[in-house]
């Protein structure tokens, strides 16, 4: 525990420096609700009349809602097979590890982070058009399996700590190597289960280029897209640019608000494991 | 007894033939490539190291490796810099600590792109009128159309986004200070710059090397924030390796010749990585 006098001169100072991040989203926020005359009076300025006639519009020619639809889509199914699926990969591994050809493929996963996607990018393209996969669940197989790379090295660290004698134990009663797993160690992985969603979960949703190079349907585009092909061809309406941007930006916020210390410690956990 | 394969090859095969299809094989094809003249359509044949030669001519490659190095380290230090601050005070004995801890990782979550289109019209419309308003000549035209300070506003993006994460390491990394240390230097009268130099740096350090190890990794393949702000402009001032061999692999036909340009582009990055790990991680010991 600290003890000890607030220290009010760092407090202030830190208040100040939110004013760094917080500028941005004001211009965002009230620029969203004002005519571009009232812009052009003063882009700071709060709206005399908030109108949401931005957001109308902006719906309409994003079509938001479409786009929302897919992000969601796309988040959540990565977010669910990557958890279910890299976590088994990692305990086969984990398991094993005293094995070279296990300990072989673990290097093979892990030495794959510092492969930078440039040069897959090219090959990639063409490869998921011959097979036929431009689309979202091509898009949602690739983060899945791109995934593995670093979440067979966070779960293999957290699944070294889980002792041995539990699954014997079980074995021993009649249960299979598979009912192990999700009987005994994937209940067992929750809080590495919720580091790897909330990171996979960011990943998939903030993402711009994989999704730019693989989903050619304009209407598969996910948010981050539909607010690059907007920005490019709308660029003249700022006010109707930055309504579409709050409302892609948005989700995020709210989930953030509510799950703040979750997804800190989430992506804290898995940043120092790397 | 019989040698059956274990219940583990069952777990372990689908991904690794997933991960040998399509992030291995395309890896290999992309090597292959890069000693061919394949426009990504059409005939081909090999050229051998023709490819790897001409990179280290082309004016458009070389200014893209000199534009992503100086985005790079300059990013990488101030990130590193601006983060330990933050971090620093927000370890301190502080009210409104969580929200300010909120606030301060809040751009970590935001979509890179979109931030990026909102500084756009900060640095294109709102700085250059502020500006004429306030008589700053120098500042009245934007800063995103110059070829000469286009990198600054990336930068300034890159750090405002980058800063979260790393703050939130740094932070990690001073909880696990022991307070003692500290009561005992008070003891001995040491100044808060002696305090900071002698105790908190060397028992951060493993979390320096990781800040400036991925932080520079990161900012390496920088491609968002250029999409957002400048799309590599003016003319190809701004114009990152990532986003060259994008452009010009893609629609410049370039494909072979890109590929070549992504493999030493691989090469660059594993050796800068693995060379900060073993100089930062001398330092940690040395201390």
């Amino acid at each position: 525990m600290k003890i000890g006098k607030t220290n009010w001169p760092v407090t202030l100072l830190l208040i100040a420096g939110t004013i760094l991040i917080l500028f941005p989203l004001y211009i965002t926020v009230v620029n969203a609700f004002k005519t571009p005359a009232e812009t052009a009076e003063s882009i700071l300025a709060l709206p005399v009349e908030w109108t949401f006639n931005n957001f109308t519009t902006a719906i309409e020619m994003t079509n938001f809602f479409n786009a929302f639809g897919n992000s969601f889509y796309i988040t959540i199914v990565t977010v669910v097979f990557t958890v279910l699926t890299n976590s088994l990969v990692a305990y086969a591994i984990a398991r094993n590890m005293h094995k070279k050809a296990y300990k072989f493929l673990f290097y093979y996963l892990v030495s794959a982070m510092f492969v930078p996607f440039p040069i897959i990018m090219l090959p990639i393209v063409n490869q998921m058009s011959s097979i036929g996969l431009m689309n979202q669940n091509g898009l949602i197989l690739l983060y899945i399996v791109y995934g593995l790379s670093f979440n067979v090295f966070l779960y293999v660290g957290y699944i070294k700590t889980i002792p041995k004698e539990l699954e014997e134990a079980a074995i021993v009663d009649g249960c299979t190597r598979w009912g192990v797993f999700w009987r005994i160690i994937f209940p067992m992985l929750s809080p590495i289960n919720a580091t790897v969603g909330i990171l996979t979960a960011l990943w998939a949703w903030n993402d711009f280029l994989l999704p730019l190079v693989i989903l050619s349907d304009r209407g598969d585009h996910t948010l981050p897209l539909v607010q690059y092909v907007f920005q490019s061809q709308f660029a003249t309406n700022y006010n109707l640019a930055f309504s579409s941007y709050l409302m892609a930006l948005l989700p995020m916020l709210v989930l953030y608000l509510f799950l703040q210390k979750w997804i800190i410690s989430g992506v804290t956990q898995g940043a120092i494991k790397s | 007894m019989k040698k059956k394969p274990s219940v583990y090859v069952w777990m372990l095969l689908p991904a690794v033939i997933l991960f040998f299809s399509f992030h291995t094989l395309p890896v290999l094809q992309g090597i292959f490539y890069s000693f061919t003249n394949f426009r990504g359509y059409g005939v081909w044949e090999f050229v051998g190291l023709d490819n790897y030669i001409r990179i280290f001519n082309d004016r458009n490659a070389l200014n893209a490796y000199g534009f992503t190095f100086q985005f790079a380290i300059v990013s990488t230090i101030l990130v590193n810099i601006i983060s330990l601050v933050i971090a620093l005070g927000l370890n301190a004995k502080i009210k409104f600590h969580k929200t300010l801890r909120g606030i301060y990782f809040m751009p970590n979550i935001l979509s890179i792109l979109i931030v990026g289109f909102i500084f756009n019209y900060i640095f294109s419309i709102f700085i250059p009128e502020i500006a004429e308003n306030t008589g700053l000549t120098g500042l009245t035209t934007s800063i995103l159309g110059s070829p000469d300070h286009a990198w600054i506003a990336i930068v300034i993006v890159a750090v405002w986004q980058a800063a979260a994460f790393n703050t939130i390491l740094y932070l990690a990394g001073l909880a696990t200070i022991p307070q003692d240390l500290y009561e005992a230097s008070a003891l001995d009268g040491a100044s808060k710059w002696q305090e900071f130099w002698k105790i908190t740096f060397p028992l951060i350090a493993p979390f320096f090397t990781i800040n400036m190890v991925l932080a520079m990794k990161n900012f390496l393949m920088v491609f968002d924030h250029i999409v957002a702000l400048t799309g590599g402009g003016p003319g190809r001032a701004t114009q990152s390796i990532s986003l060259l061999i994008y452009q010009d692999g893609f629609a410049g036909g370039q494909f072979a010749y890109q590929s070549a340009n992504a493999v030493i582009y691989f090469v660059v990055i594993v050796t800068i990585s693995v060379f900060q790990i073993r100089i930062l991680q001398k330092r940690e010991v040395q201390l």
